[in-house]
């Protein structure tokens, strides 16, 4: 599984795309968000406000409770702020 | 058509490129946002961006545009990197037979694209550089066009 960050929260993180394994039992998007936050102090200070980090599972908006089913690529970021 | 590109765009030769060769257009509305320097306190902004999902977003943005309103021809370009104060960020060009259609898919595009496509602002000034806080604001914008959709 790949994953992405943008803006602050590839700040906080320091890295920008990882590929990993996710854990049994991890389902939702809020549940890769839980052990996200347990990989370290960095992760865990990117996702310490997990309500406002925003999703996108294969590049579409998803909210925390969707289900990661097949997805090749997960996105974590703030709100967006562009135009 | 949409493009995400670093370049500078040109107002009057957009029009005129979605206007070559056609004379069935009565209204073209464009809207276009520049960087304010905001008193001195930005020297610099940095739009990042999650290719190949902006292009999607733009994409599906315009499309449901031109499923709610009669538009003859849209156009929506988004730079990405470093601009300056008073560069060009975005323009939305919209084209119909009559001013109301192009108006308000314009607006429309705005207020979407301003909470959907996965862009973010970074502005740095004198004392150093930030991350652009999300407008609440754009969030409301967003929600009218659904409560007037819910009301058609």
């Amino acid at each position: 599984m790949r994953l992405l960050y943008f803006a602050w929260v590839k700040e906080k993180t320091g890295i920008a795309a990882e590929d990993v394994e996710l854990p049994a039992g991890v389902a939702t998007v809020g549940e890769v968000i839980g052990w996200l936050k347990t990989r370290g102090p960095e992760f865990a200070h990117a996702f310490e406000r997990a309500e406002v980090i925003r999703a996108a599972i294969d590049q579409n908006h998803v909210r925390h409770d969707a289900r990661i089913g097949a997805a090749r690529e997960i996105a974590f970021f703030p709100p967006v702020t562009g135009g | 058509m949409i493009r995400v590109q670093q370049e500078d765009f040109d107002v009057a030769a957009e029009i005129a490129r979605l206007k070559a060769g056609r004379s069935d257009i009565g209204a073209i509305v464009t809207f276009t946002g520049t960087v304010r320097d905001q008193a001195g306190a930005i020297t610099e902004m940095t739009l990042e961006h999650y290719p190949g999902m902006t292009e999607r977003e733009l994409t599906r943005l315009e499309a449901q545009a031109n499923a709610r309103w009669p538009l003859q021809a849209s156009l929506i370009v988004h730079r990405t990197g470093t601009l300056r104060p008073g560069d060009n960020i975005v323009l939305v060009v919209t084209a119909s037979e009559h001013r109301d259609a192009a108006f308000d898919a314009a607006r429309f595009l705005m207020d979407y694209l301003k909470t959907s496509a996965p862009l973010w602002k970074q502005e740095t000034g004198p004392h150093g550089s930030h991350w652009v806080e999300a407008e609440p604001d754009d969030e409301s914008a967003r929600a009218s066009w659904q409560q007037k959709r819910a009301a058609e």
